[in-house]
């Protein structure tokens, strides 16, 4: 097994796919911490525990629940909105939960507005302006949610959690497969469960 | 085909970027008149664009975009040049391909299309600059024709590489100097369009984009003849003002200074045999439907 973990950045500039270290990707009922396979379970403590300690947890949904293109897609939607629901009644006043949609996967053209939208192509500069520590990606499709971790891993200290639909993120921090609307709903479930075992840092500001 | 097929998820409908909401609410989606009448009261499937102020290229850009036929369910490929900037702000599905390889890309996209839409008409439509059309892809410009490929290539000839700074291009007029070709263009600018009649294109036009109304109707034939019966190619003069010392406002007067009767951009167009007999059988129909419209609005005022 892979000594190398999938943590915090910035690692630097170019930091290498995580896979290319040696981590591998969690089995159906497994998830992956930091690129240590986890059960499940643990990993949705670990990710509520970390959405209740970040000053700026955020949620991105994608495209892939941002448009209504079937019932499914329509389901998870409404289950992230509950769990952003959850999110700000389960944080102290000093936080600042985000709800930021990554519409479109191509590059825009000066800019995004940081302030309404994330781009794969530069999320970093979502997470700059809005200075977010703690993020989770939902319905975004691999090949850019991978690039965007990276990216985001690379030149930034947030931290990534990914709710994938397919086998999972090496990429992200913390990463579940096979999402679904149960599985959001659980991830509500677990935040509001560890609602005031664990404290945002003092702010320094 | 409507706009049925672009729902946003109600329950993060308000998260949404107005662009977006907009795109859903007020775009031409599934309107069989759609046209350049369009902009301005509906979303034309453009936002803001990222080209230089007064560029007639974006006027290009807002023209055909608004006189697609089928934008649902149309695919553009786009290649390397100023172009390519503006296509992350098109509501129309596209790809960018590498410099020069645009036809060759859409031959296979519109193979592979049919392939796996056998019910359901799907246009390619080609937008690529004049390096990436007569000079870099000439090859696969002009091997797409050969093979009649149906798709419509449209060329945007400004008649340099405006997006690196003035390098002399195939499109060029002779004697032409430019930032970074300053001896002056050697040969005569190349007759694309008399080249690609002889390579079996079905339709040809060479016109400017100053008139929005022509811009319309040369872009509806051209997507119908292709989708029909065989390659379509417009080149269309979009003059990159910052390259030939014009000042934002005055790209409109170029464009109708260059389409004179005896300048390089008169209107010119080649129609073959069967694309008349299509275009013919078209306009019947319109004439059709437009009178039962009338007909029926008659019947329901009454």
């Amino acid at each position: 097994m892979s000594d190398y973990r999938v943590l915090p950045g910035p690692e630097h500039f170019l930091p290498p796919a995580a896979a290319s270290m040696g981590i591998r990707l969690p089995n159906p009922g497994e998830a992956h911490i930091n690129g240590v396979i986890a059960p499940e379970e643990k990993a949705y403590e670990e990710a509520a525990r970390q959405f209740l300690m970040a000053k700026v947890p955020t949620i991105f949904p994608g495209p892939l629940v941002l448009w209504a293109w079937n019932e499914k897609a329509a389901k998870k939607a409404t289950a992230i909105r509950h769990l952003f629901n959850t999110l700000k009644e389960c944080v102290q006043a000093t936080q600042k939960p985000m709800l930021i949609p990554m519409p479109d996967y191509r590059p825009k053209y000066p800019k995004i507005n940081p302030e309404v939208e994330i781009n794969p192509n530069h999320p970093n500069l979502t997470i700059w302006h809005n200075k977010i520590d703690c993020c989770i990606f939902i319905g975004v499709h691999c090949h850019q949610a991978n690039l965007s971790l990276k990216i985001i891993r690379g030149g930034t200290s947030c931290y990534t959690i990914a709710m994938c639909a397919q086998a999972g993120h090496e990429d992200a921090m913390l990463s579940f497969r096979d999402a679904s609307v149960d599985k959001i709903m659980r991830l509500a479930e677990t935040i509001k469960r560890l609602k005031g075992t664990v404290q945002p840092p003092l702010s320094t500001v | 085909m409507s706009k049925e097929r672009i729902q946003i998820s109600e329950a993060l409908y308000d998260i949404m970027p107005s662009d977006y909401q907009d795109l859903v609410k007020s775009s031409t989606y599934g309107k069989e008149d759609r046209g350049w009448k369009d902009i301005g009261t509906s979303k034309e499937l453009i936002e803001q664009h990222s080209l230089c102020a007064g560029c007639p290229e974006s006027m290009a850009f807002r023209y055909i975009l608004a006189s697609l036929p089928n934008p649902e369910d149309t695919v553009m490929v786009g290649s390397t040049g100023c172009t390519s900037l503006v296509f992350p702000m098109v509501a129309v599905h596209n790809i960018h391909s590498l410099f020069g390889n645009q036809n060759a890309i859409a031959s296979g996209l519109k193979r592979a299309l049919s392939v796996r839409f056998p019910d359901r008409i799907k246009d390619v439509v080609v937008l690529a600059g004049d390096g990436a059309t007569v000079d870099i892809g000439l090859d696969m410009t002009l091997q797409a024709w050969f093979r009649q490929e149906k798709f419509t290539t449209i060329c945007f000839d400004n008649e340099l590489y405006a997006n690196t700074g003035g390098q002399e291009s195939g499109l060029m007029q002779k004697g032409f100097v430019a930032k970074m070709a300053p001896v002056g263009k050697l040969f005569e600018k190349v007759r694309l369009p008399e080249i690609a009649r002889e390579s079996g294109c079905h339709y040809v036009v060479n016109c400017t984009v100053s008139k929005p109304s022509l811009v319309e109707k040369v872009i509806r034939n051209a997507v119908h003849i292709a989708r029909e019966i065989g390659p379509t190619y417009l080149q269309l003069y979009t003059p990159c003002i910052l390259e030939i010392g014009k000042n934002s406002m005055e790209g409109l007067q170029e464009m109708r200074d260059s389409e004179k009767p005896t300048e390089r951009f008169a209107y010119k167009e080649y129609v073959s045999e069967p694309a008349k007999q299509l275009l013919a059988e078209l306009a019947a129909k319109d004439k059709e439907r437009k009178a039962a419209a009338k007909q029926l609005a008659g019947q329901a005022s009454a």
